[in-house]
């Protein structure tokens, strides 16, 4: 009922921000000093017939606004032009990399909750005890370390010392192969140190502060055992807020894909992005930072809706 | 035997501050049906007090010494099963401010149930039914549909009256209510007092009120204890109290109820405030306050005495009024000259026999 | 006490006390030493109470320690001379020290890498102690990990203090003068929030280019939103209060009004963030250089030193990475320190040990 038309409202107020990114990205190629159509043809003369063709070809004899309009709606079919350097379709490019990058995603998501949540418990529980201490000084560590020294560590240790694992990604396979998905591990674990450290004290401080609450008295006032008073009553209302914030992880996991990929020479889109500024093959770079973007808006969307779902209070 | 018996309890808590006394050898009865009164400023040690009777003292709080026997058996040496048992079973509790005391994202009814289902062992069905039956017992309109409503569905002092039957679910014999209508606007606090009452009768169940407001112990209590700073001051039957106060705080905290047709011009409070229970007064903790201080009050510390016979009072056997003031022990050379007014009588007092006792003193 | 006037019941007020006498209390000579107590740190000012508060929290000023000697160690690495073209001093040494045990740049290509050694300690040899090793080019790790630091930490607090500049004004006006500025402000940086900082950097730097001030503005793209988010939010609060409408009445000009009542009430929340950030940023920065799109590869910057021995490490050359890589380690985490320090230091009811995200996405 209501949080239908909650879900209603709060994706109507996605549509400007689409739009928004949408501008933001379009507007990339046009904040570069000098004429666009020098990055296509990489700076190479042309005879002027054959650069109307290309300004033709790319829409750049229109004015900006057309250029924006066809670029945008072109985009929603996933038709984001052809790279410059490979001269491929960009969408396919992406969608060649894009299972590597969110296999890896998925799996840094499961660390993250599957160590962050039960670590987070137990610090609050236990709160300014030894364990508290010791959850506090992993995530400062956690939080400190860069993830591509973390990413290179893991590297030397598992790969180079003890040779459990190759040093390159057994890419040949395919994603969906053994040695590939026990290969992403990895890099998995490299991007989710850092936000489980980050998850882990926020679901400790949020744990905390629920733990203060009456209610948790009236719970024990009723003769419950601790461990219902924890799980049924404490954990529920504290997992609400470390939802919404496990949801907009999906940007930090993004952001350790970019530089992790790297690290693992990881087939994924980040490392095709960093490739791709280095070539300035702009229709990809466009197309995987607007992808990113909507994936963000998306993320902070489903947190929201979550949000609404767990906490009955909220009543739009 | 009463049915609880508190002796001797001392509560304290260990903060970065300091030791903060909580309570002080605090000692009291309850009768079994009985509706007793705690009565003192905020911070008195009223809250702690029943906490410890549950045992839920929150860190940094420990229960230093003392008994806490209910219905004969000491709860400090219970283990922590045995505690459950009683807790929300035998002893429940009525908390302050019900908006926060209830869970806000489980429904009424489960957090009603979950109590009779752990505690009387029926199942889901059986559970329910008995929770319709708790809510329609308070008063709450429509129980059966409203069993699946959040707590943010309810008015303050419907979530009041849902507290109230979480407390009543299984039957318990002893109800300690903690300022059970202080959130509450006036005309909802009589019906919640009023449906205390009901309950107190109808079930027979023991109530401890705790609450700053000496009117609303007079409605309701049978006994009264006036507390400050973590001890008894003032200790019986509540027309005593009234209509002969024998302690100083006790008399201040009546004259500061305004009433109607009061002709002073404004409403007439303690002076100070009450300290901060980590570093007290020396003496009497009330003299700084008290306008019948004297020399001695700030080196001898007041016991609590018989006020009849000034013998050391013995507040689990006896219901004779007790009260802590050195007037009693004939250490102080002043009178306590107030004078209790009835109106309505035409004796202009009942009268402020505080002087005839204070004037034990010639002893 | 009691403040509550109900009449329900007959009884209640028919008794009537009298003789209970204030005033005796309140005219005479207190009768012991005894005194409540009294708030001992009113009237000291918020940021002399957050200092002394600082100064007992040992781990930041562990913290702060730490980041003063990286600080020192990349200035006094190796001499400082003014540019030519520097109207005063120009070509001059300022700074002669040269802590660092050789030349960064000097090579010794044949011999490549060395493994970390104790050996040189006394001896020495013209390229360096090696005490953490040589790379590929046969470089002192040491040496250059110091004087990399010039770039590391200098892209840290350059790119936050910019952000700080523009952060602060947008978000004051969006706040103060709300309406249609406001909704633009806001929804530009809601807008810029839908990116990840890292992503968001690359694609300026995509625009932009690499080099030094390309990545400091790229920073800066990013790095202004959350003083501009937190401005705001304080000066909305902050607005309502009463002395900000008195200040008006008496007829202040909106400038003296933020900057005399509203920005010292915002400032506690902006340094916790900015003192953060600071690690945030050197962190990307480091990120930056190692994904290849930061400084050139012969800097010295830590995060380019690992780029250049990404596969040096990975094949067992740990020393090559390691201590460019603990250097930025070792500064995030004395920053993180110093800035929870700080968050405590303003906020002492505050949850201790909650860790801040620092903006980190």
């Amino acid at each position: 009922m209501s949080l239908q038309r909650f879900v209603i409202k709060r994706a109507l107020i996605t549509i400007p921000l689409l739009l928004g990114i949408s501008l933001l990205t379009f507007g990339m190629v046009h904040a570069i000093p000098g004429d666009p159509i020098d990055f296509i043809t990489l700076f190479t003369e042309l005879d002027p017939e054959t650069e109307m063709e290309i300004r033709a070809e790319y829409g750049l004899d229109q004015p900006v606004y057309i250029q924006y309009i066809d670029w945008v709606t072109s985009a929603a079919t996933g038709d984001f032009g052809r790279s410059i350097i490979t001269r491929d379709p960009v969408i396919s490019e992406i969608m060649e990399r894009l299972p590597y990058t969110l296999v890896m995603g998925i799996m840094a998501f499961g660390v993250t909750l599957a160590t962050a949540i039960p670590t987070g418990v137990i610090a609050a529980y236990y709160r300014n005890t030894k364990i508290d201490q010791a959850s506090r000084v992993f995530a400062l560590l956690g939080i400190a370390i860069p993830n591509f020294l973390l990413g290179l560590l893991l590297l030397l240790v598992f790969a180079s010392w003890l040779d459990l694992f190759p040093i390159l990604p057994p890419t040949s396979q395919g994603i969906v192969s053994y040695d590939m998905l026990v290969y992403t591990l990895l890099p998995a674990i490299t991007i989710g140190t850092g936000s489980t450290a980050l998850l882990m004290r926020l679901m400790r401080s949020s744990m905390v502060e629920e733990l203060d609450k009456d209610y948790v008295r009236t719970a024990r006032a009723k003769g419950l055992p601790e461990r219902t008073v924890v799980q049924k009553h404490v954990l529920r209302n504290s997992l609400i807020s470390v939802v919404t914030v496990a949801a907009i992880q999906v940007a930090f996991i993004i952001s350790g894909s970019v530089v992790v990929e790297i690290v693992f020479s990881y087939p994924g889109i980040g490392r095709l992005l960093v490739n791709r500024v280095g070539n300035r093959d702009f229709p990809v770079i466009q197309a995987i930072v607007l992808l990113i973007g909507v994936a963000v808006i998306l993320a902070n969307f489903v947190a929201d809706v979550l949000y609404a779902y767990l906490d009955p209070r909220i009543r739009y | 035997m009463a049915m609880l018996e508190v002796e001797d309890l001392n509560v304290r808590f260990y903060t970065e501050d300091g030791v903060v006394k909580a309570t002080n050898d605090l000692s009291y009865r309850v009768e079994a049906g009985e509706r007793f009164g705690v009565v003192g400023e905020s911070g008195a040690g009223k809250s702690v007090t029943s906490l410890a009777l549950m045992r839920l003292i929150d860190e940094p709080g420990v229960i230093e010494s003392g008994e806490i026997r209910f219905k004969g058996r000491n709860l400090l040496e219970m283990d922590e099963k045995e505690m459950r048992e009683l807790r929300g079973n035998e002893i429940a509790m009525i908390f302050q401010d019900a908006e926060t005391a209830l869970n806000p994202s489980y429904t009424v009814g489960e957090q009603i149930s979950e109590a009779i289902r752990y505690h009387l062992g029926l199942d889901e069905a059986a559970a329910r039914e008995r929770a319709i039956e708790t809510l329609e017992s308070v008063g709450i309109p429509s129980a059966a549909q409203r069993y699946s409503d959040y707590p943010h569905e309810f008015s303050g002092g419907m979530q009041q009256r849902v507290v109230i039957a979480i407390a009543l679910s299984c039957d318990p014999d002893l109800i300690i209510a903690d300022e059970p209508t202080t959130a509450l606007d006036v005309t909802i606090e009589a019906q919640i007092l009023e449906l205390l009452e009901e309950i107190a009768t109808e079930f027979d169940t023991a109530i401890q009120l705790i609450t700053h407001d000496l009117g609303v112990v007079a409605e309701f209590c049978d006994r009264v204890m006036v507390m400050y700073a973590g001890h008894p001051v003032e200790m019986a039957p509540v027309e005593d109290v009234y209509y002969d106060p024998q302690h100083p705080y006790t008399v201040g905290l009546m004259s500061s109820i305004p009433r109607i047709g009061d002709d002073r011009d404004r409403l007439q409070t303690i002076p100070g405030r009450m300290p901060d229970l980590i570093e007290m007064p020396p003496g009497c903790n009330f003299h700084p306050r008290c306008p019948y201080a004297e020399e001695s009050c700030t080196r001898v510390e007041p016991p609590l005495v018989d006020v009849e016979t000034g013998e050391p009072a013995d507040p689990i056997n006896s219901d004779a009024q007790a009260a802590a003031c050195l007037a009693h022990t004939g250490e102080l050379s002043g009178e306590l000259d107030y004078e209790v007014t009835v109106r309505g009588e035409d004796d202009p007092a009942v009268p402020g026999d505080a002087p005839s006792s204070a004037g034990v003193s010639d002893r | 006490m009691s403040s509550e006037t109900s009449q329900r019941t007959t009884e209640r007020g028919r008794i009537r006390v009298s003789g209970f006498d204030v005033e005796r209390v309140e005219s005479r000579d207190p009768l012991s030493s005894w005194e409540p107590d009294l708030q001992s740190e009113a009237g000291r000012g918020r940021l002399e109470y957050a200092w002394q508060r600082f100064k007992r929290n040992r781990l930041a000023l562990f913290g702060a320690a730490t980041i003063v000697f990286m600080v020192l160690l990349a200035v006094f690495s190796r001499p400082i001379s003014l540019p030519n073209g520097f109207p005063v001093l120009a070509g001059q040494t300022v700074q002669p020290f040269s802590l660092a045990p050789a030349d960064p740049a000097n090579q010794d290509v044949l011999t490549g890498y060395r493994e970390p050694t104790l050996e040189n300690l006394f001896s020495g040899t013209a390229t360096g102690l090696y005490l953490f090793g040589a790379d590929w080019a046969g470089r002192d790790i040491l040496s250059r990990v110091m004087y990399g630091g010039r770039w590391s930490l200098s892209i840290g607090f350059i790119a936050v203090a910019m952000a700080l500049l523009v952060g602060i004004p947008l978000g004051s006006i969006a706040g103060y003068y709300g309406g249609k500025v406001d909704e633009i402000i806001m929804r530009l940086v809601d807008l810029l929030y839908a990116f990840p900082f890292i992503v968001l950097a690359i694609a300026v730097i995509a625009v932009l280019g690499r080099g030094y001030w390309e990545m400091i503005l790229a920073l800066v793209v990013v790095g202004w939103l959350p003083y501009a988010r937190i401005i705001r939010g304080e000066i909305l609060s902050v607005k309502e209060n009463e002395y900000v409408t008195a200040a008006k009445a008496l007829g202040s000009r909106d400038r003296s009004i933020i900057t005399r009542h509203i920005l010292p009430n915002a400032m506690a929340p902006v340094i916790v963030q900015a003192t953060l950030s600071i690690g945030t940023t050197v962190l990307v920065a480091a990120a930056l250089g190692f994904i290849g799109l930061g400084l050139s590869p012969a800097s010295a910057e830590w995060g380019v030193m690992l780029n250049v021995e990404q596969d040096a490490i990975a094949r067992g050359r740990w020393w090559a990475g390691l201590f460019p890589g603990l250097a930025i380690f070792v500064f995030v985490m004395a920053i993180n320190l110093v800035g929870d320090g700080v968050r405590d230091a303003f906020d002492p009811q505050g949850d201790q040990s909650d860790t801040d995200t620092g903006g980190l996405r």
